[in-house]
């Protein structure tokens, strides 16, 4: 019985070890702080085929093998309007490396988008929300909401509010580095 | 002698994982505040709380509540029985919020709420009060929404409609 008791006790150690490791392992930055329970990290980022304000046709699926940048914003948010032109700089730096920004645009109509889209130059495709859309992904009820989603499609980070820039960057390099 | 060794190296292991794990997920879980509360004009004894309001969605004298924000937001959730007026930092929102008011008793209970952006960025809830202030109600509040109605209203369960 003692004897047992001496072999099965470091086993158990290793176990607590390996399950400790495990989650700790899990709880890396881009793996959780970003993405609340209701965001649902790692599942598959809603498709959408919608026309976007230069009349070209996106469809998110198409862009599959790049790591995209989808920002929810609108004209009449501030904070958005701060990170709107760091995304259009990040367009243009890893644009070349399989890197996309799409921005969905929850204003209620298209006239004052269109406006800011030349204002500020942007170079990345902006197509309107909806209800729909916003709900697809898990609501969108408060601006900006942005998501990083993978080469393979999935959403890997979801960022609520004014948002670290620099920490952004870094998981796009991290997920641009991931092939 | 050897086994002892094992285990309380073992120990101080797991006990160094665990706790930095805790850390590091503690320090992911720090929400982040707006930082531009002070920013608004809306006095602090105009202010309701979200518990406060659903108490009183649930009493016998329901204030009207006016959305004054993102006709889309609004769409996808908003609480029971408000309605929707419009973006009150625009003019066209402003007149829209005119004509709602137009024939109501100046001590009407109205609370107004947006929560499209944070708290110090929203751009529509303080011309609002502003309005209603200057028509000259009595009975206006703001609904203190810190970060928006996602995390501080349907994130905390409260009561939500959909539709426009």
């Amino acid at each position: 019985m003692q004897r047992n008791a001496r072999i099965e006790m470091p086993r158990m150690l290793l176990l607590f070890l390996l399950v400790s490791i495990a989650l700790f392992a899990g709880s890396s930055p881009l793996a959780a702080q970003t993405v609340p329970s209701r965001a649902k990290a790692h599942r598959a980022a809603p498709n959408f085929s919608r026309m976007d304000l230069r009349h070209k046709k996106i469809e998110l699926t198409s862009y599959r093998g790049k790591v995209v940048l989808l920002n929810f914003w609108a004209t009449w948010c501030g904070p958005c309007l701060v990170e709107v032109p760091t995304f259009n700089e990040w367009q243009n730096k890893y644009g070349s490396n399989q890197f996309q920004v799409i921005g969905i645009s929850m204003d209620d109509a298209a006239p004052p988008v269109i406006s800011t889209i030349n204002k500020l130059k942007l170079n990345y495709p902006v197509l309107m929300g909806d209800e729909h859309l916003g709900a697809a992904y898990g609501g969108i009820l408060g601006l900006p909401v942005t998501f990083l989603i993978d080469r393979q499609g999935k959403i890997r980070a979801r960022y609520q509010g004014a948002s670290d820039l620099t920490r952004i960057k870094g998981d796009i390099e991290t997920l641009l580095h991931t092939r | 002698m050897k086994f002892r060794f094992l285990q309380i190296t073992s120990a101080a292991i797991l006990l160094a994982i665990l706790a930095l794990s805790g850390t590091v997920m503690q320090a992911q879980q720090v929400p982040t505040k707006s930082s531009a509360v002070a920013d608004t004009t809306i006095p602090s004894a105009a202010l309701v709380q979200p518990a406060e309001l659903v108490r009183m969605l649930h009493g016998s004298e329901k204030p009207l509540i006016l959305q004054v924000g993102s006709h889309v937001l609004y769409a996808e959730a908003h609480i029971p029985g408000s309605e929707y007026v419009g973006a009150t930092g625009t003019s066209a929102g402003l007149q829209s919020l005119r004509e709602r008011v137009s024939s109501l008793r100046k001590d009407q209970f109205i609370v107004l709420y947006c929560g499209c952006c944070p708290w110090g960025h929203c751009p529509n809830i303080r011309p609002a009060y502003e309005q209603l202030h200057a028509l000259g109600f009595t009975q206006v509040k703001a609904l203190y929404l810190a970060d928006n109605f996602g995390t501080d209203w349907a994130g905390k369960g409260y009561p939500v409609a959909k539709g426009r």
